[in-house]
C-alpha cells in the first residue's frame, strides 16, 4: 500500500504527511525530556544546599565539551547530507551521512569512558539524587543516539539507500525527517550540557 | 532541478556553516562563562541564556524552523505551552511549604 502524501504536500496541511508525522513525534519527544528536566528542576530545589554542585564537580567538562562539539558537528553535517540530496549529489551524501554516524559513534564512546570511569570510582545512579537524574537523562539520550543511529545506518547501507534509484525525492524527505530527528537529539544535548555538568 | 535551486541550496550551505561556527563560539563561551565568579542565579541565567540561543539555532535553521509551515510552527507553540508548565509544576511544593 502507497502511503498518500509522502512526496508530494497536502493540500490542506502545506505539508508530506511523514513532515507533520515527525513534528508531532518531537513535541511528544519534548514532553518526554521535559518532565525529566523538571524532575531535575524539583530534585535540584529539593536538594541540600550545594548537594548538586558538589557531584556535578565529579563529572568531566572537558569530556562533555569535546562531545557537545562532536554533536553539533553530526547536526551540519547531518544537515549537509541532505542538501548534498537536493543538489543530486549522492556522492557526497553517503560520505555526509557516514560522517554523521562517526561521529554519533565518538560521541558514544566519550559517554561510555564517562559511565565506566564513573563505575570506577564506585559512583553508580544510586550514589546520589544527582547521580540518579544524570544517568536518567544522559541515559535516555544515549539511547536516542542509537536510536537515530540504526536509521541513519539504514539509510546509509545500501538496503535503505537504494530508495534513491527508484524515488529520489522521498528518499530526500526521509533523509530530511531523520535529520528533524537527529537535530532534536543535539537539542537536547544543549540544555543537558550546561544543567549537568557547568552549573 | 533548476539553476535556482542550486543556488538556492548553495545559499543555504553558507548558512549551515555560519551556524555552526557560531555553535561552536557559544559553547566555548558557555564553558569559560561556567568558571567566572558568580552567584549561582547569575550562573543559571547566563547558561540558559546561552543555551537557549543554541537551541533557536539549531531549531530555526538545521530544522529550518524559521521558513517552517504555520501547521507546524502551531504544533510547536501549544508543545512550547505546556513544556512550561512541566518547568513550572515544581514551583507547587514552594507554596506547599511556606503555605501550610
Amino acid at each position: 500500500m502507497q502511503i498518500p502524501y509522502i512526496v508530494e504536500e497536502r493540500p490542506d496541511t502545506g505539508l508530506i504527511n511523514s513532515k507533520l508525522g515527525i513534528w508531532v513525534f518531537l513535541a511528544s519527544e519534548v514532553m518526554l525530556f521535559g518532565g525529566l528536566f523538571s524532575a531535575y528542576v524539583f530534585l535540584r530545589m529539593a536538594a541540600p544546599e550545594g548537594d548538586f554542585a558538589y557531584w556535578g564537580s565529579k563529572l568531566s567538562i572537558p569530556m562533555a565539551t569535546f562531545n557537545t562539539l562532536i554533536l553539533i558537528t553530526s547536526s551540519v553535517t547531518m544537515v549537509m547530507a541532505w542538501a548534498s540530496l537536493k543538489l543530486k549529489d549522492f556522492e557526497k551524501y553517503k560520505i555526509y551521512i557516514g560522517a554523521t554516524l562517526l561521529c554519533a559513534l565518538i560521541f558514544l564512546v566519550v559517554k561510555y569512558f564517562e559511565y565506566t570511569g564513573k563505575f570506577h570510582h564506585g559512583i553508580y545512579p544510586s550514589s546520589s539524587t544527582f547521580m540518579g537524574i544524570y544517568f536518567t537523562l544522559t541515559g535516555l539520550h544515549g539511547l536516542h543516539i542509537i536510536g537515530g543511529m540504526i536509521v541513519m545506518g539504514y539509510m546509509w547501507l545500501p538496503i535503505g539507500a537504494k530508495l534513491w534509484d527508484t524515488d529520489p525525492e522521498h528518499f530526500t524527505n526521509l533523509v530530511e525527517n531523520a535529520g528533524l530527528y537527529w537535530h532534536f537529539v543535539d537539542l537536547v544535548w544543549i540544555f543537558l550540557f550546561p544543567i549537568l555538568y557547568l552549573l | 532541478m533548476s539553476g535556482n535551486d542550486q543556488a538556492y541550496i548553495q545559499e543555504h550551505i553558507k548558512v549551515y556553516l555560519t551556524v555552526f561556527g557560531a555553535l561552536a563560539v557559544l559553547t566555548i563561551l558557555t564553558v569559560s562563562a561556567s568558571y567566572l565568579d558568580v552567584s549561582t542565579t547569575e550562573a543559571i541565567f547566563m547558561a540558559l541564556t546561552i543555551a537557549t540561543i543554541k537551541a533557536s539555532l539549531v531549531a530555526g535553521y538545521f530544522m529550518h524552523l524559521i521558513t517552517e509551515k504555520q501547521t507546524i510552527v502551531w504544533i510547536l507553540i501549544l508543545t512550547f505551552f505546556f513544556f512550561l508548565v512541566l518547568m513550572f509544576f515544581p514551583l507547587i511544593t514552594v507554596t506547599d511549604q511556606t503555605g501550610v
